[in-house]
């Protein structure tokens, strides 16, 4: 059995918010551990950042639509927006960061988590340009507790 | 965004009263933490007992006010909730700052290196 539900905002930062806080209750009340949906909800929360801050930063700020569809043992979370494809229509790499306590202050990076954090917590990702949309989907291996 | 600072043990202590630093608080974040921040004691530590949730833009926020405060001052780090931690430790940002886990430890002179 597969249980579904979805929601939609305007994507901007405060919109976003309220969105992803939404979906986050609404996991939990499905059973999913409360640790696994921290790691779905930082997860989702970089996708949607990018959502707000690239795919729709040149034209007008449409919307985002989020589907998470939970199977017995996995959960996916599709993101869809109407903005502009990735570049080459290819996800960013996400590089590795590269920190430790002898890089100096002024290396210290201040962005490009983003996609870094989406890799190492989502076991399968998928990306599909769609003729007037973008369709991202996340997927997280799941073990319900109820 | 709301920061509450007092000094204690020649240490600033500024406290963070919100539960989450993310994208759309991020600039203000930066932004208040440079007021807070700009004269004062050589030691900053951030209690971030109340925050629950961070994303990349508070987490280079806060790299952000560390780079502020330049060398000569340092920016340590209390009360990191599980998810908060998470995202510290995956980033391995972990190594580039000192991690407590109460504002009390990070007040304990036992507990600090120097």
């Amino acid at each position: 059995m597969v249980e579904t539900f979805a929601c939609s905002f305007r994507a901007t930062e405060l919109d976003a918010r309220r969105g992803i806080i939404s979906v986050v209750d609404r996991l939990k009340d499905m059973g999913i551990p409360n640790t696994r949906v921290d790691e779905v909800q930082i997860a989702l929360a970089e996708a949607v950042n990018n959502v707000v801050e690239h795919a729709y930063a040149e034209t007008a700020t449409g919307d985002v639509l989020i589907r998470c569809n939970l199977h017995p043992d996995r959960l996916w979370v599709e993101i869809r927006d109407a903005g502009i494809p990735f570049l080459n229509a290819k996800l960013p790499e996400g590089q590795a960061v590269t920190v430790d306590a002898n890089t100096p202050l002024a290396d210290l990076p201040e962005g490009g988590f983003g996609w870094f954090l989406i890799r190492e917590l989502a076991s399968d990702i998928k990306y599909k340009r769609n003729t007037d949309n973008n369709q991202l989907s996340l997927c997280f291996e799941i073990q319900l507790t109820a | 965004m709301s920061l509450t600072s007092t000094v204690a043990d020649g240490a600033q202590v500024v406290t963070v009263n919100a539960q989450r630093i993310d994208a759309a608080m991020a600039i203000q974040f930066k932004e208040d933490m440079r007021t807070e921040t700009d004269s004062g004691p050589e030691r900053v530590i951030l209690d971030l007992s109340s925050v629950a949730f961070i994303d990349s833009s508070g987490l280079g926020a806060i790299v952000a006010v560390m780079k502020q405060l330049g060398k000569d001052r340092r920016l340590d780090l209390a009360g990191l909730t599980p998810m908060v931690d998470k995202v510290f430790r995956l980033t391995r940002m972990d190594t580039v700052f000192n991690l407590f886990d109460t504002l009390q430890d990070a007040l304990d002179p036992e507990q600090v290196e120097h």
